[in-house]
């Protein structure tokens, strides 16, 4: 049993990892909520904003925070006409052909980008990547706490949409009974592609968050698809505060496995943890049943 | 046409394939079209007949793969035992996956997910363990001969894989026509109805799983004869995975013939990108990548649906 000076600095850290991973979640969790599709492509437009933070760093020299800015909307653009010019017409009746449209504009993504960047493994260098904020006896890494606030925020931003605005009430009321919503003059299509965008624009503010402490390679967009999955199945499909309260646990829990059982063991933790959530408790958290 | 005699004709038109082409790349092209087409006979019973999509069928490949791999470096056990042994262990792992998933009443995307994750968790597990050589992975010695599945001349794989595909034909022919393979469409069709018309859908389901899976255990016992080398992204990575069920999609799933169309249009294609753009990393998978998306949205019964119509329309317009 390590001291706690090693346990308490490693659960703190997982928790702002966690915070990223819960803002990555909550586009995937929006878009199965009002599509009721299952993005796989999710990881890989990540893969695709963090190239974009990263250019915009190297070329332009914008700070990764101000380049929120341009990422944000721009993702929110991609995800629109994604869902708009490929996915919606991708169903043809069955759930399971938009899943493999994704699957198939993940690998498109992942192999272009490995094919235009090849396999290096990029960083980009801030004045304040290694800046530590002390917080008690503990030092946490300055970008991380401003990760773990700003998902907070994004957080508390996407409810007060989906409560207060117009848009939120139109998405809610096509998720719950899309028939009823078209009747009342709702469209949806515009609606569904909306969400669809939002949820990716989610990946503009995440890559915009993560590139200071974190790399960026075309396989990146792998590694990250599942953790988002893990989080969202174990936070209730659909459902936001789950998608946060996921986002930490499994934050906390890779730290933690890291720490226990190793780097490379420690990865099979979140697969173990999905496979279980899956098969013992497919709602989730948070998730009702339906 | 029956069916049995479509497939022999088409068997026997395969055969002299060797003899006719002189070059050693034209073997290969074919080896491994055949070989694709196995892989995506294997996914069809459970995707294509069965509903259940997996993502992840190269847990079954690369536990195949490993089986003979490792029974033959470590234990010296004769390469055809291995052979049969893969598809064995293939088949186990299939029954485990399968009792997980289904038993929790796992479906569609969820259902695609677990597998993936599986797939993920054996990767993980054969890139650390010993016996696998870790991520090394393992280079079985060169013994050339029939009798230890290395055949000294490629014609001697072909004629494996063919036999294969055709073992691959038989059992969807038999799915087509069998007890057995009409409850397993009527759980793809529409589970609840058939669990009220009396459908062990639970018992279907995993005998559809286990059979897959030890046909996909097979590939893998084959794929690394052919190689001799093997490490845990070749056998658990995403690959294989994807063409298992591009090949199927390609086709069109649920199909007897969809399989082999499907590999030899995906084939040519790739060969093709590859000839044009020599060798580019990831340029083959961003062919397989689009060609998925273009088939699901423009084509989403495949080749066979897209025969059928034609043949349709010919008769519509005959009469």
């Amino acid at each position: 049993m390590p001291d706690l000076d090693l346990l308490v600095p490693s659960a703190i850290n997982g928790l702002t990892t966690g915070a990223i991973y819960a803002v990555i979640a909550l586009g995937l969790t929006l878009i199965y909520g009002v599509l009721h599709i299952i993005n796989f492509a999710h990881g890989s437009l990540l893969m695709l904003a963090m190239y974009g933070v990263f250019f915009l760093h190297s070329l332009f020299g914008i700070d990764p925070y101000v380049a929120s800015l341009i990422m944000v909307p721009a993702m929110f653009v991609l995800g629109y006409s994604l869902q708009r010019g490929v996915i919606g017409h991708a169903s043809h009746g069955k759930d399971e052909n938009i899943l493999l449209v994704t699957l198939g504009l993940a690998i498109v993504i992942d192999n272009l980008a490995l094919y235009l960047w090849r396999s290096d493994t990029r960083i980009i260098d801030t004045p304040y990547a290694f800046a530590t904020f002390e917080f008690g006896p503990v030092l946490v890494s300055t970008p991380k706490l401003i990760a773990l606030f700003a998902a907070v925020a994004i957080a508390a931003l996407f409810w007060l949409m989906m409560m207060r605005t117009d848009l939120g009430k139109a998405i809610r009321a096509v998720a719950k009974e899309k028939t009823g919503a078209q009747l009342v003059g709702i469209n949806v299509e515009h609606v569904y592609a909306m969400s669809f965008g939002l949820g990716i624009a989610c990946l503009g503010a995440a890559a915009c968050l993560l590139l200071p402490t974190f790399y960026v390679s075309p396989q990146v967009g792998s590694a990250f698809v599942l953790i988002a999955f893990t989080v969202v199945v174990l936070g209730g499909m659909g459902s936001f505060t789950g998608a946060v309260l996921g986002g930490l646990i499994i934050g906390v829990t890779e730290s933690l496995g890291g720490l226990y059982l190793g780097e490379s063991l420690g990865q099979i933790g979140i697969f173990v943890l999905f496979i279980l959530v899956l098969l013992f408790r497919p709602t989730g958290l948070m998730g009702q049943r339906t | 046409m029956k069916p049995v005699y479509a497939i022999t004709i088409v068997l026997i038109l395969m055969l002299p394939f060797p003899w006719l082409v002189q070059s050693e790349f034209f073997l290969n092209f074919g080896i491994m079209l055949l070989f694709s087409a196995f892989l995506g006979q294997a996914w069809n019973v459970l995707g294509g007949y069965g509903g259940q999509f997996s993502f992840g069928h190269v847990a079954f490949f690369g536990t195949g793969a490993y089986t003979t791999a490792v029974l033959q470096t470590a234990f010296g056990i004769n390469p055809w035992v291995g052979f049969v042994l893969a598809g064995c262990a293939g088949g186990g792992m299939g029954l485990v996956v399968g009792f997980l998933s289904f038993r929790f009443g796992l479906k569609g995307a969820y259902f695609a997910l677990v597998t993936l994750a599986f797939a993920e968790v054996l990767r993980i597990l054969a890139n650390t363990a010993d016996f696998t050589g870790a991520g090394v992975g393992i280079l079985i010695p060169l013994d050339q001969g029939a009798a230890n599945l290395q055949f000294a001349n490629k014609t001697g794989f072909f004629l494996l894989a063919l036999a294969l595909v055709a073992l691959g034909l038989f059992i969807t022919a038999h799915l087509d026509r069998s007890r057995f393979g009409a409850r397993l469409m009527a759980v793809r069709e529409n589970e609840d109805a058939a669990m009220a018309l009396g459908v062990n859908v639970f018992a279907i389901k995993l005998r559809a799983i286990s059979l897959s899976a030890a046909l996909t255990g097979l590939a893998g016992a084959f794929y690394t004869q052919f190689f001799l080398y093997l490490d845990p992204t070749i056998a658990y990575g995403p690959t294989v995975s994807i063409e298992a069920l591009l090949v199927p999609i390609i086709g069109g799933t649920g199909t007897l013939f969809g399989p082999l169309l499907g590999a030899a249009a995906l084939h040519t294609i790739s060969e093709i990108t590859n000839h044009v753009a020599a060798d580019a990393p990831g340029l083959n998978l961003i062919v397989y990548g689009a060609l998925l998306v273009l088939m699901v949205l423009f084509l989403p019964s495949g080749l066979s649906g897209l025969l059928a119509r034609l043949r349709r329309r010919k008769t519509d317009l005959g009469e």
